[in-house]
């Protein structure tokens, strides 16, 4: 059984399809039909909800697509859905919620198909600011929400404009200090009991009537790596992300799913003298601050990686796991020089993520294996890092090119140099060549450009539907120029100020926020 | 003076014409209960079916075994060309639209048969493990094959006039081009889907997510074998449509009343949204060529352009969308002597589609493309060249023989000028890319003219049906549907202002055939023109009744009558608008009526390729200013301003919210949005994941729309002008931009073509182009110069 609030109602499923999203749950099952499907595969949003988590007694909201996030893994959280947001039958405009008004508004629906899931991603960014958190905020909320009618310039009114109704401030406050109601704190202790007292019956949990069939949500590592070792076929579910795509699109469904959301070692980040530890299943939103922090020059990365929804509900281990040829995190991480934690019954091995990827979506990963958390050695002083990713569209997105260069800069020297890319072959991978090419040089245009000329040693990439293989190698070849006057913009920020204000340019605060 | 505010409706019914009401379905869109197809509680006992969709773009089938999806559980049925009662043949105008195949594949992912199942997801299942086996052949996917092959899906057509060949040839300059203009998927967000329930008189009740529910009609009807009466479609709304469902939804209709003419339960059909993008048609991709020829000063004397649309398969709708391309490939420029052929090409393809501007964009391309190619020739701003060759007074006929009558381009680009401060930006930009190495800005003013009208003379006929219910109530439906627009709130605005009534006694729902009949698609940006005018006769035709009455009831002068805020005055006093309606009811008078209108003066004689197919024109004009990095071709827009010109607004925040979609769809048409076929012909690009629209942060950080002041001069419904298609090409203007941010590489001496979709790739191979071109001039100079010292 799994048992979560639905709005303002408890719910307990005993059986259900293991492979169910939450968006065919409430349409199909539910009868609420507030919640669209426009893709099934989370880049459209029109099937956004919110999601709470308890964390300490308190909820926090974050949007997702319904469409991926598969109904088992909502086990003691608050789902919301457009439907909780205004409760009057035939309601004003005043009687609305201020989201909803200001949408109103603003004429910010016009079809209307993708209106319930812009709703909802702007009460997540309500519910998650005091007042109005600038354009650059709103964009990062609803770029992954696609409107085909307005051209969104309404919509972005809307979000400024909802956090600006006067007479709402009290309600506001009720709204934000949660949750909603007196129903909804009464229904929240009551969860909090039942998960209590349910927390060792959780793991049993066979799902469906249907033999064969499960969703089990093991509470600990070890009893995570149990069931994988007794259940050769299960297959490991986070996020959902890129699983939910699988049964979407490909109608290949695993009704065999182990669930590593409620598996405390999977979802913890530390910090120590060693280095940064991310947990393999911990959602990206819930480090990518701090990690940001300590390197600054990864924002654009995760900033367009996926959207927020994708975030809010993707992890590292997913990404990994998965080994897809561009994954985006991978060239970083394997430029950071992070290792992978992977633990069975077996025993418990470190190997460096660039030994990870054998081939294309084939890994290391033993059948019985998990991958616990991503260890990244003590960032110093003297680390440089730059990252680049270029796609059709900035905004949620998969990379036609992605490329991390890291070196430590001892004097002028480049020392360390790593060169990882994604989209230049079946595996996200090291450029050696190019490494070694920098290994030691001065960093100047001179040096980048002729180690830019081994990329094409490195690799042969191919041509899709994202990029011609030749574009793939001019462009990455540009990069290095890039990285140059990104560089040295830097450091000659005052002798050639054109120049370094010349890159700075509106392209470049778009998709890259950080590093300038 | 404005008159147009965007801000608050008006509170008087005087101005119910001109005020910002919100649309109609607002409140419920965002609380998430206006209910779309697949939103509507399914009949108990109710079915879904899934088509079968060919894995391959050409050739034959040799053998179908449908035993494996038949033992699914929860299979019902399977049903195949044999078992259509009537037509296969679905063409909207021209036969060769197939619903069923079962012997030629002519584009990939077409439908072959039709799995019935108790659920969507068996349904889809099954629809896969038919097994097929085909024999394949060669697919013709590059359109140069097929018009070396004259493969034609109608014949070509042409416009001329002089001698265009002779003028260009005597011209002082000669430039000539070629441009591929990208196709792209309507991305409508609702996907296609239709629910058909048997009738208890043996016919079909079908609802629809269509553009087109009379036709919708008329081909289930043909499907079934049955009369157009036994068959009634209803569309309440659209998830949006953009052309996407004027024909596309059809199939689907037919193919689920197919099955529930067999089951005698009701089917419902809903397409996943990858196989939305590979079996419904798109916007056409262009291939098209031009020369000109011009004076010193840039201008035109002779134009011959040749235009080919990649068609698809089958004529669909392809003659009238190439038809529109020629029309427009003047834009809103003179050319003395023209000629301008386009070519309807076939392709294993899934059959192009109407889609917002209906070819007009793709032949409008070429002209903006012209007139930059001239001013990057002369060495002169564009803008000078494009306001040289406006079409004005006694240079006014288009290629076609419409006489231009409205001349307010001139104006309009003085205002832009002078507002968006158009020459200090100029220079202001141009003296950056001197400095900046990596970044180059552009920037380009286009103008837009459409025509409105359906260039098919009948389709330019509506109706409307106007009920007033005894307590003064008002229940509007008319031919047109709602798929975003507000269709429905201006026409609701219409009646609102001719019976002086508040909007909140008004209630515009469902579209119904069995309400108004033999309607036209809401297409051709006409909606508002044609319905809103039925609507309007229709409650002209009621209040004439109601005044005849009051005047012998209240014995009152005629013309001392007047409906003004809810109410009736006349010389002796006054009674309010719903005692008038229940007294008119108890003295018997008809407070129901129908409206109709077909708009006047339009023709095309296409033997001759002349006519005036063209009710009016609309007009708009666009600046934009864009980024480009030299060294990957990303690219930004970063400040749009529009002046448009929608006649006298019904709805200023409808017709901005047009506006502004529209541009943003243009824009996303010719920078992001990347169909890809690969060689076999399947479509790489079918899904939200690999075919991107713009998102939010592609909205222009300064996005500045204006609504130009003026009136229609045409016998429009208040003389309104229509919005829907005409700003979608003001996102020519981006287009336009990023060409001159390559072309500031050559110091503006010369473009490189760029064909659209100009995405990253695209811009940098044009800046590579530009790079080369410099390069050569350099070393052309250095190798006269040498020559020179050799000489000397």
């Amino acid at each position: 059984m799994v048992q979560f609030l639905l709005n303002n109602e408890m719910v307990k499923l005993q059986a259900f399809a293991p492979s169910l999203s939450i968006l065919d749950w409430l349409r199909t099952n539910m009868g609420k039909v507030g919640s669209k499907e426009g893709c099934a595969s989370g880049d459209c949003g029109a099937c956004t909800v919110v999601v709470g988590d308890l964390i300490n007694g308190e909820w926090h909201y974050k949007s997702i697509n319904a469409c991926l996030m598969l109904v088992g893994n909502l086990h003691g959280k608050h789902l919301l859905t457009v439907e909780a947001l205004t409760t009057k039958m035939n309601p004003a405009v005043e009687d609305l919620h201020p989201v909803q008004r200001a949408m109103v508004e603003c004429h910010g629906s016009q079809c209307g198909f993708c209106t319930p899931g812009f709703i909802m991603s702007l009460f997540a960014l309500y519910m998650n600011f005091e007042t109005y958190p600038g354009k650059e905020k709103v964009i990062q909320a609803l770029g992954g929400n696609l409107c085909r009618c307005t051209g969104y310039q309404p919509i972005l009114k809307a979000a400024e404009k909802c956090f600006s109704y006067q007479n709402q401030a009290a309600q506001n406050i009720a709204h934000k200090d949660h949750r909603f109601s007196k129903q909804v704190q009464a229904l929240t202790i009551s969860l909090e009991k039942d998960l209590a007292l349910n927390k060792i019956p959780m793991i049993e949990n066979t799902t469906s009537e249907r033999e064969g069939q499960y969703f089990y949500l093991p509470q600990n590592l070890s009893q995570l790596c149990e069931l994988k070792a007794s259940h050769p076929k299960a297959q490991f579910v986070a996020g959902a992300t890129d699983l939910s795509v699988e049964f979407s699109q490909r109608l290949s469904y695993n009704n065999q799913l182990i669930s590593v959301r409620y598996c405390p070692e999977l979802m913890q980040f530390n910090e120590d003298e060693q280095g940064l530890h991310i947990g393999a299943a911990l959602p990206y939103s819930e480090f990518l601050d701090r990690f940001s922090e300590i390197y600054p020059e990864s924002h654009e990365l995760f900033e367009r990686l996926g959207s927020l929804q994708i975030r809010n509900a993707g992890s590292l281990g997913g990404s990994i796991a998965n080994a897809s040829p561009i994954g985006d995190p991978a060239p970083l991480f394997i430029a950071l020089n992070a290792s992978l934690e992977l633990q069975s019954i077996r025993g418990n091995r470190i190997m460096p993520l660039q030994d990870f990827f054998l081939d294309y979506r084939k890994t290391q990963l033993a059948q019985d294996e998990v991958i616990v958390a991503i260890h990244i050695p003590t960032r110093n002083p003297e680390f440089n890092l730059s990252c680049h990713k270029i796609s059709k569209r900035i905004e949620d997105d998969i990379s036609a090119v992605c490329l991390v260069l890291s070196y430590q800069l001892d004097g002028d020297k480049m020392q360390d140099v790593r060169c990882a890319m994604g989209g230049m072959a079946a595996t996200p991978a090291l450029a050696k060549n190019v490494a070694q090419a920098l290994e030691g040089k001065t960093f100047s245009l001179e040096n980048l450009q002729n180690a830019a000329l081994q990329i094409q040693v490195d690799f042969q990439p191919l041509s899709d539907v994202r990029a011609s293989s030749a574009y793939r190698l001019q462009v990455s070849r540009n990069l290095f120029d890039r990285i140059w006057y990104q560089g040295s913009g830097k450091i000659q920020l005052q002798q050639d100020s054109d120049l370094a204000i010349h890159s700075i340019s509106a392209i470049h605060t778009r998709i890259n926020h950080a590093s300038l | 003076m404005r008159h147009f505010k965007t801000d608050k409706p008006s509170g008087s019914t005087k101005n119910a014409i001109g005020s910002s009401f919100i649309h109609e379905s607002a409140v419920k869109q965002v609380i998430g209960k206006a209910a779309y197809i697949d939103d509507r509680p399914e009949e108990v006992n109710s079915l879904h079916a899934y088509p079968v969709l060919s894995t391959i773009s050409s050739g034959k089938i040799l053998s179908i075994d449908t035993s494996d999806a038949l033992q699914i559980e929860g299979v019902v049925a399977i049903y195949g060309t044999q078992d259509i009662p009537g037509k296969n043949d679905i063409g909207p105008v021209f036969s060769g639209d197939i619903l069923l195949t079962d012997d030629v594949i002519e584009y990939h992912s077409q439908p072959i048969l039709l799995v019935v199942a108790t659920s969507y997801q068996t349904a889809r299942i099954a629809a896969r493990k038919v097994a097929i086996e085909y024999q394949e052949t060669a697919a013709v996917i590059d359109i140069k094959e097929a018009i070396a092959n004259k493969s034609w899906v109608r014949p070509p057509h042409a416009l001329h006039r002089g001698d265009a060949q002779q003028a260009i040839k005597d011209a002082t300059h000669q430039v000539s081009g070629e441009l591929y203009v990208g196709g792209q998927e309507h991305f409508y967000l609702e996907g296609q889907v239709s629910i058909a329930t048997p009738t208890e008189d043996g016919g079909m009740f079908i609802q629809s997510s269509s553009q087109h529910p009379s036709e919708v009609q008329h081909l289930v009807a043909k499907v079934l074998n049955q009369p157009f009466n036994y068959i009634t479609v209803e569309m309440r709304r659209m998830g949006g449509a953009f052309g996407g469902k004027e024909t596309q939804a059809a199939p689907w209709a037919c193919l689920a009343a197919l099955a529930a003419y067999y089951t005698g339960r009701s089917v419902k059909i809903r397409l996943a949204r990858s196989d939305d993008f590979k079996s419904t048609g798109k916007r056409h991709p262009f291939y098209n060529t031009y020369q000109v020829g011009f004076d010193d000063n840039g201008l035109i004397t002779g134009v011959d352009i040749d235009i080919n649309g990649y068609c698809g398969y089958s004529p669909d709708l392809s003659d009238a969308i190439v038809d529109r391309a020629l029309f427009h490939a003047d834009n809103a420029y003179y050319y003395p002597n023209a000629h301008i052929n386009g070519n309807r090409c076939k392709t294993n393809t899934v059959s192009n589609t109407a889609f917002r501007g209906f070819g007009g964009p793709q032949g409008m391309i070429m002209a903006e493309q012209l007139v930059d190619d001239i001013a990057y020739y002369l060495g002169k701003d564009p803008l000078e060249i494009r306001k040289l060759n406006l079409y004005a007074p006694g240079r006014d006929l288009t290629p076609y023989k419409q006489k231009v009558e409205q001349f307010i381009l001139q104006d309009m680009i003085a205002q832009m000028e002078q507002e968006s401060d158009y020459w200090a930006r100029k220079a202001a930009i141009e003296s950056f890319n001197k400095t900046s190495p990596i970044i180059k800005k552009g920037l380009s003013l286009t103008p837009v003219k459409f025509g409105i009208s359906f260039t098919v003379q009948h389709l330019n006929q509506a109706g409307a049906l106007v009920v007033i219910y005894s307590d003064g109530t008002v229940h509007v439906n008319h031919g047109g549907t709602e798929m975003g627009q507000g269709l429905n709130t201006k026409i609701a605005q219409i009646v609102a202002q001719t019976l002086s009534i508040d909007m909140q006694y008004i209630l515009v729902n469902a579209t119904r055939t069995d309400k108004v009949p033999n309607t036209s698609p809401t297409a051709a940006s006409s909606g508002t023109d044609l319905n809103g005018m039925a609507a309007l006769n229709a409650a002209n035709t009621i209040k004439e009744r109601l005044f005849e009455f009051a005047a012998t009831h209240f014995d009152v002068k005629p013309d001392s009558l007047a409906l003004v805020d809810n109410q009736l005055t006349h010389e002796k006093g006054q009674i309010s608008f719903a005692e008038l309606i229940n007294l008119a009811y108890l003295n018997r008078i008809s407070l129901s009526s129908t409206g109709f209108y077909a708009t006047p003066e339009i023709y095309y004689d296409r033997e001759k390729a002349e006519g005036h197919p063209f009710f009016y024109y609309a007009y708009g004009i666009a600046l934009s200013e864009v980024e480009i990095d030299v060294l990957t071709g990303e690219n930004t827009v970063t400040r749009v301003d529009i002046l448009h010109d929608v006649g006298n607004s019904i709805n200023p925040a409808l017709d901005v919210g047009q506006i502004e979609g529209a541009f943003i769809q243009g824009m996303g048409w010719l920078t992001t949005e990347d169909l890809s076929w690969n060689d076999n012909g399947v479509l790489a690009s079918n899904a939200p994941a690999t075919y991107k629209i713009p998102a939010i942060g592609d909205t222009p950080a300064e996005f500045n729309v204006t609504l130009y002041d003026s009136k229609n001069p045409a016998t429009t419904v208040f003389k309104s002008k229509a919005v829907g298609e005409p700003p979608f090409m003001l996102g020519i203007s981006v287009w336009s931009a990023l060409r001159n941010a390559v072309a500031s590489i050559t110091d503006y001496q010369f473009a490189p073509s760029l064909n659209t979709p100009a995405t990253a790739e695209c811009v940098l191979g044009a800046v590579q182009v530009a790079k080369d071109w410099l390069q050569d001039q350099k070393s052309e100079k250095q190798g006269t110069d040498k020559k020179g010292t050799g000489d000397a």
